[in-house]
């Protein structure tokens, strides 16, 4: 039977294991429209939910009438906080320590807020009920700017009237949530205070939405004859959502069943919990029949966790040759009328305090104020790790600003700076101890693949043309360099609601040698179905085609924290390797017992099990798995099946390279991306061609932000970018060509070396396009304009500059 | 995104259209591509009892190019403009402006209909019909009669078409000369920040006719008539340029939105008008 055989590199192959870059499995359901997502869940009797809204940012609810809606045919029943309050459902806590109203409990915090929930027979007939409900209001003086919030004596949250503690310490003012200190305070200004050069900057970055382009939804369905809750839904982490619907309603954690389904896009989105759930649950337990509720993208922009919104000082000291000595980081935050930020607890700003980026700073001190406003809750970390957009653009523009005041060239002023291939493991002056990291090898490959010194000579004659009035165009050489610090987390400093951000995988082997592994993560497109068995495949030595990927439904899933901040890889696929190896020990005994020698004399070879120094003897997977089954072993269990809980040492930290290339209109403001590089180390490879997908999604979205995406409030607290009209969603035609690479450098804590992908684009995405616009007026005096750079904006720059004299 | 009841109408003929609109008056709207109409009723901004759909109507769907006179039929989709080669060398500028319109799939629904007497300000074809001196053809209770598009728009959304009205086409005469459409916008499907539609005839090495209107840069599409005379005469130098663009900015009255401010407005309306007019002039 073994004169067919493959050779070593065709087994290889024919496992489809690291490095291969293996189709997706999703995609054919995908691509032919068979996706099963929530609203396409249709069960018998369903009923549909929709929302009564606020159409004002802050004012108090006089009343609520709901008899004309009532009385529309169709309609069974509608829901407001006075209906919630005896289940103590009306509020609910969030994940970031503070409580959000589930329905307007006496007056609405921000426009969109939910006040009544309206349950009916019809889709249509809700949306008609909607219009019914007679809400009387009384406006209120609104507030969207915090640092007027933290001087109005107008309270915002009269239910913390006279709290002077929050979830994570004192509050300042009755509209201040918390400060949270990171870094040695006074040793910092001392060396600012002390230092021969200092660059300033204040910096507001917007708030932004992660606009998923499946919206937010669930259908809940009580059956009132065994007692079990089932919740169909957009989360992100499913296993979260039951421990707090268990939490909330009472019903016993193994009687309720939380399924994801097919998600279209999370990015953050739907990390939390928000009032449509809630409601649905509700409604079914009160009809006893399943509910449906999906919110439509209007809804989703401006009642959903938006991102960003951080308003941040900067003081970075260097030396006059440009070694960085010292940085200080101011933030006032602006959380909305609730914090319903996603971070782990002992988190506040999430991981903000990795603001230090990727360079050797000695000293540092962060401070973050967060405060409420008249705007929508959330705060949720949109395609990257807790808040590490922020801190990375942050580092990204200080440096920028420093080369600016020592008239350096911005490329070697990193260059200087960054941590050493040997000083990793590096424990950084905020705290975080960096796993590996190689970033002189990746900067100078980025820098001569780009021909850096061509472009910036390019860029100096542009500079010169332009003053003879022979171009109207500028060109902007952008650049950054990023480390993120993804993985959340190591159980002893990383929760959730107090569950340990661990994670999970469970693998049964089939008698005939294929697989199924289940895990705690949840796919929302980032392809886990394809890269998990890929990881296992090399683990294990079945082929990737032969391991089905299952996540999403509690019932059948190990727990698990959920997919967000790039952990599913670094955590989940740790967990998937670790069981993986649980399985090739078990097949190793299985392997000796079926080959008559011991356990030592076997090893492990690809697809099989071989004799030491006797390769043609030897024990296929596919042959053990069978054994497993239909042999009594002494001393070994039948079945060959293995779980594994994985609590992460440290996190991973994956960094990057990018270069953009752009030339701007400056008459126009249009901006025109010329040539976009990106290095990404992501440390072990898994599968090329998702990395590639995914870095082309985080670039995309990171233009998005960078270019014009926002979520814009006027006085009166309206949502002015409420559709896809004005909230920039960009498709093929705004994208330009992008050009990836990358390096190596394993993690060396992960079992495989991988680090995560998914959200490092977007990362350094961000700083490199703003860089670019603001690199093209250096030559003009400007130091800093904030982002989005949207055609008027750059117009205003320009204008600022005396461009259009 | 969930719009009130109403009821559809598809009917045959135009007569059954008119009935329809005298029996409902305010209640009834008809609908061409729908892609104005229906993303407004499913905001619940428009309310539509009666909605009449205008797809089964013979003879709306017809591009007649006859001895340099074009009669475009309401139904006509953007799409159907631009894969016409015949009218794409008669007038070029519908072809260049609509593929200036949204993206593909919008196109194969849009309109030159609905485009048109929609009046929303930021439609782009009522501007280049005006450029054209374009005339639109309206059905009505007391048979058809024509309006200028230059007169035919009076605020935004509101026309010189009555409630019972239907426009069924718009007839123009082929331009010659040089001809342009620029338009600046944030990104696909966006309405212009500000457009520019201009049709130049040289003559002796200099302009004999111009015509230029722009589009979203006040609450209805603005033909410029004291633009379009600062260039005749003029080989389109810095001057005329400067001449024609101060002459436009006197027309138009942007307001502020998320494109931006009036005084950027104003800005990129020059240079876009400006980019127009030299292209334009290359081409004459």
């Amino acid at each position: 039977m073994n004169d067919m055989t493959p050779d070593r590199e065709e087994r290889s192959a024919n496992l489809k294991g690291l490095g291969c870059s293996r189709k997706r499995v999703e995609d054919a359901r995908f691509t032919q429209g068979k996706g099963n997502y929530v609203d396409d869940i249709k069960l018998p009797d369903m009923l549909h939910g929709d929302f009564v809204r606020s159409p004002y940012a802050h004012a108090r609810v006089v009343s609520v009438n709901k008899d004309a809606a009532l009385a529309l045919p169709g309609v069974v029943a509608v829901l407001t906080a006075e209906d919630l309050a005896p289940l103590n459902l009306h509020w609910m806590p969030t994940l970031a320590g503070d409580k959000q109203m589930v329905l307007a409990d006496g007056k609405v915090l921000f426009q969109g807020q939910e006040v009544a929930f309206v349950v009916a027979s019809d889709r249509y007939v809700a949306a008609d009920a909607v219009e019914l409900v007679e809400v009387e209001y009384e406006e209120l003086e609104v507030i969207t700017d915090p640092f007027e919030a933290l001087k109005s004596d107008v309270v915002l949250r009269e239910d913390l009237e006279g709290q002077t503690e929050g979830a994570h310490g004192p509050r300042k003012h009755h509209n201040h949530i918390f400060t949270w200190e990171q870094g040695d305070e006074a040793g910092t200004n001392q060396v600012l205070d002390n230092a021969e050069v200092v660059a300033e900057e204040t910096m507001y970055y917007h708030r932004t939405h992660p606009c998923p382009l499946e919206t937010c939804g669930s259908v809940a369905s009580m059956d009132k004859v065994n007692g079990k809750l089932t919740l169909w839904g957009t989360f992100q982490a499913p296993h979260v959502v039951r421990t707090v619907a268990s939490l909330l309603s009472g019903i016993e954690e193994h009687n309720i069943r939380v399924v994801s389904p097919d998600i279209g896009g999370g990015f953050g989105n739907k990390v939390g919990v928000y009032p449509g759930y809630v409601c649905s649950i509700v409604a079914s337990i009160v009809t006893g029949k399943p509910v449906k509720w999906v919110e439509d993208r209007m809804e989703n922009l401006m009642s959903t966790a938006f991102a960003r919104d951080y308003h941040m000082t900067g003081k970075i000291s260097a030396t006059k040759e440009g070694k960085i000595t010292g940085l200080h980081c101011h933030v006032t935050a602006d959380h909305g009328g609730f914090d319903a930020c996603a971070d782990p607890t002992k988190f506040p700003a999430g991981f903000m305090n990795i603001c230090t980026g990727s360079y050797d700073i000695p000293v540092a001190y962060l401070a973050v104020d967060g405060v409420y406003t008249n705007k929508a809750p959330g705060g949720v970390s949109y395609r990257c790790s807790f808040r590490v957009t922020e801190a990375v653009y942050f580092i990204e523009r200080m440096i920028e600003v420093l080369a600016i005041e020592l008239d350096m060239d911005a490329a070697e002023l990193r260059r200087i700076n960054f941590i050493k291939k040997e000083q990793f493991p590096y424990t950084a002056a905020l705290g975080w101890e960096y796993d590996s990291g190689d970033y002189h090898t990746a900067w100078d490959k980025a820098l001569e693949t780009v021909d850096y010194e061509g472009l910036r000579a390019e860029q100096a004659e542009r500079v010169a043309a332009f003053k003879r009035g022979e171009t109207r165009k500028l060109m902007g050489v952008g650049l950054s360099f990023f480390t993120e610090i993804v993985g959340a987390g190591p159980v002893k400093n990383c929760d959730i609601l107090g569950m340990g951000m661990f994670d999970s995988c469970e693998i049964r082997i089939h008698p005939t040698g294929s697989a199924i592994a289940r895990l705690g993560t949840i796919s929302q497109g980032q392809g886990h179905a394809t890269t998990f068995a890929q990881i296992l495949a090399s683990e294990i030595g079945i082929s990737a085609d032969s391991i089905t990927i299952e996540e999403g439904d509690t019932d059948t899933a190990p727990y698990g924290l959920g997919t967000y901040g790039s952990r599913s890889t670094p955590v989940a696929g740790a967990a998937t390797a670790m069981a993986g190896r649980k399985i090739r020990a078990k097949a190793q005994m299985i392997a000796a017992y079926l080959l008559e020698v011991h356990d030592d004399d076997v090893e492990f070879d690809i697809d099989r099990f071989v004799v030491k120094g006797a390769p043609e003897r030897f024990k296929t997977m596919k042959e053990i798995a069978y054994a497993a089954y239909n042999q009594a072993i002494p001393g070994i269990e039948p079945g060959l099946e293995a779980v594994s809980y994985y609590d992460p040492p440290n996190m991973t930290y994956p960094f990057g390279a990018y270069v953009c290339v752009m030339d701007i209109d400056v008459d126009t403001g249009v901006p025109e991306i010329r040539r976009f590089y990106a290095l990404d180390d992501c440390g072990t490879r898994i599968n090329p061609m998702i990395i590639e997908g995914q870095v082309h999604g985080g670039l995309t979205e990171a233009l998005a932000v960078a270019l014009g995406q926002e979520i814009a409030y006027d006085d009166m607290g309206n949502v002015k970018t409420g559709t896809l009209m004005d909230f920039f969603l960009p498709t093929a035609w705004e994208v330009p060509n992008y050009e990836t690479d990358y390096t190596v450098t394993p993690s060396p804590h992960h079992p495989i070396g991988a680090k995560g992908v998914g959200e490092s684009p977007h990362v350094g995405g961000v700083p490199c396009f703003s860089n670019a616009v603001q690199d093209a007026f250096r030559a003009f005096g400007l130091r800093h304009t904030n982002m989005p750079h949207d055609h008027w904006r750059i117009w205003q720059t320009a204008n600022g500059l005396g461009l259009h004299d | 995104m969930i719009p009130a009841a109403f009821d559809y109408y598809r009917p045959k003929n135009m007569d059954e259209v008119i009935a329809l609109l005298q029996e409902h008056g305010d209640d009834a709207r008809v609908m061409a591509g729908g892609h104005s109409l229906i993303p407004m009723m499913k905001l619940r901004m428009a309310e539509v009892p009666h909605l009449i759909d205008l797809q089964s109507i013979e003879g709306l769907k017809t591009i007649e190019i006859e001895n340099g006179q074009i009669t475009l039929g309401a139904m006509v989709t953007q799409h159907d403009l631009i894969d016409h080669d015949g009218l794409a060398a008669a007038v070029p500028i519908l072809r260049e402006a609509a593929l200036q319109i949204a993206d593909p799939q919008v196109r194969y629904m849009g309109t030159i209909g609905g485009n048109v007497a929609n009046g929303d300000p930021g439609n782009d074809m009522p501007g280049v019909m005006q450029c054209l001196d374009a005339q639109i053809n309206l059905a009505g209770p007391d048979g058809p009669r024509t309006v200028a598009a230059r007169d035919y728009y009076e605020a935004a959304y509101m026309t010189d078409r009555a409630d019972d009205e239907v426009l069924v086409s718009v007839s123009l005469t082929a331009p010659t000369g040089g001809y342009a459409y620029e338009k600046q916008k944030r990104k696909i499907g966006d309405y212009a920040t500000a457009a520019a539609a201009v049709q130049i005839t040289k003559s002796d090495g200099k302009v004999a006719t111009a015509s230029i209107a722009m589009t979203n840069l006040s609450d209805v599409p603005v033909w410029s008539e004291e633009a379009s005379a600062a260039l005749i005469g003029t080989s389109c130098e810095s001057a005329a340029l400067d001449a024609a663009v101060a002459a436009m900015l006197g027309d138009i009255d942007p307001s502020e939105d998320n494109r931006g401010p009036v005084a950027f407005k104003r800005h990129v309306a020059g240079v876009i008008l400006k980019r127009a007019v030299t292209r334009a002039w290359d081409r004459a």
